[in-house]
């Protein structure tokens, strides 16, 4: 593959960079996105490929033959942008799909703006920009085509990659006015089309990598392949709270096929960390080889003493804003944990909302129920463990790899090996899976300055230890709530207090916050030295769940159908609501509430069948599930029907984004029944899936229906928001399969209370 | 390091590797058939799973020691262009999300097929219950399984 080294020393940034800013010329050849990856079969190479490519904007190149290929700005995780935001292009350009090619994107912020996967933002923020895309190129293509016939623009018609003069019926394919097209100049202002006249978006459309996917191609970024590259894999510390003291190579560098055994520090003493640099083990112990067998044995025979470090802090940049993070010293275990949490449970927490008098609600109240909830650390466990690929020169650095989010990693990579960031070229693979944990891409640091110090190209490559191991994990969360009825059932006060190791979950201002006169949110936290970071919604996670049970047990307490006393309660927020700063439209919860009432049929009888309810708002959606669980002949509860409702506005590619949502469904039932992560000495208890649950074919829900809210508002994402109520709707039915309440999460722990 | 002739996609090919190197890493490291992923190294997640004489097999803990004469199916052999019919159901229902998995699912699911044309919704989940898939992909999967039954 020595012409990929060729185009390194251009450097892709810059390649894209100049053709696209010169504005205009020519690109002959343009292919050298395929030529990286020589074996790989391509759409393309089933669709009758142009001659040439005219570039029309850096998301877009038509060829002669009327073939376009979309650049998708954001990193593909498997939450299916590679195919939605071409969708979006495609439908303003008024082409048709069958004729489009997509390619991901290069790295490069300064033309294609936050290429960023996480926070279910990726639709919402690229809404308006990638159908502006298709419409500059559409308007572009009519005023060339315009020129060319010699008439007014107006009274040319466009369809599925074809201008028409209408009053003559002359047509012109795309691709016979790309080229002409690129000397017009970009339109400062275009008109977007009205959803009614949408033909692709709202339209499934399946995967555009699915054939690469079913037929093993490589795509991912373990996949990488690069010449005399080099096996990477790093040995850190067995514990948090540890660092390394010495080392002794002797034996790892005398077995087969290892090239270098040295050590590395991950960020050095004046680099100021930002947010995502979150980060446990600093300094590491490299294995190198030529082959990841080689170089796991190696790993085994390294002889590494480990020793605890004390309290430290240091600061991190958010987003502009500096703070202090106080890393304490020591072992840390999850029994100290729950103890910890439990105590500071009890002592009041810092005030975050308040609203009326809720001390005398409480006081007066004709019923108070008080429930509390835990949930432990979780791991992602992607199932491509993390890993990288980078080749250091003196030159420039390439580095190629899985990552959600690459500018926020890009200064770390530059700073580490000292080179200006224009001289660090990002490509983003497909991820197998993030979850927010590849937001976090020290590894990509840890390969550049690997590949620095052995001079040749290196991919660092997790094993499944290493990453569930080294996590920047999902906290371990507690919350207490309180609530009080009136003598007529009526929910006059709500109390929530939450918080966890090392961080609270709370979101004061959502539901029931602006249903209930008397309302207070309370927080307090607990430091820590164990990771943590986004984990798909993160604290929407826990609280959804938590909430939405609570609730559940609120209701029956009031005497009230759980779907009715949350629309009455939402009726409240609409019509009166209580503070001013409630963050969710109250319809739009009542809406999806109603949806999947009616979908599930809820109030019917079914024998057998246990069900529970939960809604819940977040990362700007909407989303209602009705769980029906069964139990089975050993008496093991199993989730048998999931129906889903959920409003997200316009649905770009329907039966993509409905496998998101059985996605979440499943993934919520997984970490709701089996998910945990404990401590013990500082030490994960489990470090691979023989000991770590995850849920399984035979504990997936059989059958998961989902409906989408129709209405024309700009869609929000999806990636997030099913995920966090369907704890909730679980622990609901479970509840009416066990007869007996589950508050601590995984549930599988939550044994029946011995009678006698 | 000793010398083996493999016979992988109905072709024959020599490697050098260490006699306890698993097939996982031969294919991935001295064969470029990245198709097959690691994923555990221990047998729990099914992502290796390639076909040992039709038998569906964790390539992470099968050496290239004891694989001697008998035939490897990859990912990459299981149809000329991607046409099994355990791939083209895969498709229909565009099951993957991230992708990573699926190769294993579908070699499980190829296997199961071979030897069980008509299985029930039980005998699937059994056969499947190796594969996990972190994205939650397992209801698609089942339909896929179906289809691609009822299409052979």
């Amino acid at each position: 593959m020595s012409e990929q080294k060729d185009i390194n020393t251009i450097g892709r940034r810059a390649f894209l960079r100049n053709s696209s800013l010169a504005g205009g010329g020519l690109i002959l050849g343009f292919s050298w996105l395929n030529s990286c990856k020589p074996k790989q079969v391509t759409e393309a190479e089933v669709m009758e490929m142009p001659e040439e490519w005219f570039e029309i904007n850096s998301y877009l190149k038509i060829g002669e033959n009327g073939v376009a290929t979309i650049f998708c700005p954001n990193p593909e995780f498997g939450q299916g942008v590679m195919t939605s935001m071409p969708m979006l292009v495609a439908e303003e350009l008024d082409i048709s799909w069958e004729k489009v090619l997509v390619e991901i994107a290069p790295y490069n912020a300064e033309i294609y703006g936050r290429q960023f996967t996480g926070g279910s933002q990726g639709i919402r923020t690229r809404w308006e920009g990638l159908r502006t895309v298709g419409a500059s190129a559409k308007q572009m293509l009519k005023q060339a085509a315009a020129k060319q016939w010699q008439v007014p623009v107006s009274e040319i018609s466009t369809a599925e990659g074809v201008l028409t003069h209408d009053p003559t019926g002359n047509t012109l394919g795309y691709g016979e006015v790309a080229s002409a097209a690129m000397e017009v100049e970009v339109p400062e202002e275009v008109t977007l089309k009205s959803p009614k006249d949408f033909k692709i978006i709202s339209n499934s459309k399946k995967n555009v990598e699915g054939k690469k996917i079913v037929t093993g191609k490589p795509m991912f970024g373990v996949d990488y392949q690069y010449d005399g590259a080099l096996v990477a894999m790093a040995e850190h510390p067995p514990a948090f709270g540890l660092k390394l003291k010495s080392f002794d190579a002797s034996q790892a560098k005398s077995m087969p096929g290892i090239v270098d055994v040295f050590k590395i520090e991950t960020y050095s003493d004046d680099y100021e960390r930002n947010f995502f640099d979150t980060n446990a083990f600093t300094e590491l112990v490299v294995v190198v080889g030529k082959t990841t067998w080689e170089v796991m044995n190696a790993k085994k025979k390294l002889q590494v003493e480990w020793e605890p470090f004390s309290d430290y802090e240091y600061t991190a940049d958010r987003f502009g804003n500096k703070s202090q993070v106080k890393v304490p010293g020591g072992l840390e275990s999850s029994d100290a944990h729950y103890a910890k949490m439990e105590e500071l449970a009890a002592k009041p927490g810092q005030v975050v909302r308040k609203d009326g008098n809720p001390e005398k609600a409480f006081e007066n109240a004709a019923k108070v129920i008080e429930r509390s909830y835990t949930c432990p650390f979780l791991a992602h466990n992607c199932m491509e463990p993390m890993n990288f690929f980078a080749h250091v020169t003196d030159e420039g650095a390439k580095l190629a790899g899985p990552l959600q989010a690459p500018l926020l990693i890009e200064g770390a990579i530059a700073a580490s090996l000292g080179l200006p960031a224009e001289k660090v070229d990002i490509e983003m693979t497909r991820m197998g899976g993030g979850f927010g944990r590849r937001a976090y891409a020290h590894y990509a640091v840890e390969a550049g300055l690997i590949s620095k110090k052995v001079k040749a190209p290196v991919k660092l490559v997790y094993s499944r230890e290493d990453d569930m191991t080294f996590g920047i994990y999902r906290p371990s969360y507690q919350a207490t709530y309180r609530a009080a009825l009136d003598e007529n059932n009526n929910l006059v006060a709500f109390h929530v207090k939450a918080g966890g190791i090392p961080e609270t979950p709370i979101f004061a201002d959502r539901f029931p916050a602006g249903a209930v006169e008397n309302y207070m949110a309370e927080q307090w936290e607990h430091n820590s030295n164990i990771t943590i970071g986004a984990f798909r919604a993160p604290r929407s996670n826990f609280m959804a769940g938590v909430e939405q049970a609570f609730l559940d047990e609120v209701a029956e307490l009031a005497g009230k159908d759980p779907i009715e006393f949350r629309l009455e309660l939402l009726d409240k927020a609409m019509t009166n609501p209580v503070g001013e700063k409630n963050d969710y439209e109250a319809d739009r919860l009542a809406g999806v509430l109603k949806l999947v009432r009616d979908k599930s049929e809820w109030g019917t009888e079914k024998p057998g069948m246990f069900r529970g309810v939960a809604a819940y708002f977040c990362h700007n959606t909407y989303a209602a599930h009705v769980i029906d669980v069964v139990k089975g002949n050993d008496g093991t509860p199993r989730v048998e029907n999931a129906v889903c409702a959920m409003d997200c506005g316009i649905v770009v590619n329907p039966d993509a984004a409905a496998n998101m949502c059985e996605g979440g469904i499943v993934d919520g039932v997984g970490n709701a029944m089996y998910g945990g992560l404990t401590f013990k000495d500082g030490a994960t208890q489990q470090s691979n899936f023989d000991r770590y649950r995850i849920i399984r074919h035979s504990e997936a829900p059989k059958n998961i229906e989902v409906h989408f809210v129709q209405n024309e508002i700009d869609p929000t994402g999806l990636g997030e928001p099913p995920f966090p109520p369907v704890m909730g709707a679980l622990a609901n039915a479970l509840y009416k399969a066990e007869g007996r309440r589950f508050y601590n999460q995984p549930f599988i722990n939550e044994k029946p209370p011995i009678v006698g | 390091m000793a010398k083996y002739t493999l016979n992988i996609n109905g072709k024959s090919h020599e490697v050098d590797a260490d006699p306890s190197t698993p097939m996982l890493w031969v294919l991935r490291d001295h064969l470029n058939l990245v198709g097959t992923k690691y994923g555990c190294g221990i047998a729990q997640c099914g992502a290796c799973t390639i076909h040992l004489e039709g038998t569906a097999t964790r390539a992470c803990m099968l050496t290239v020691a004891s694989v001697g004469n008998q035939q490897v199916t990859t990912i990459e052999g299981l149809s000329e262009e991607g046409d099994h019919p355990v791939q083209k159901a895969w498709l229909e229902v565009d099951v993957p999300q991230c992708g990573y998995c699926q190769a294993g699912q579908i070699m499980t699911a190829a296997a199961l097929l071979e030897n069980n044309p008509n299985p029930t919704d039980n005998e699937i989940e059994m056969a499947m219950n190796g594969n996990i898939c972190r994205c939650g992909t397992y209801t698609r999967i089942k339909k896929a399984v179906k289809l691609a039954a009822s299409s052979k």
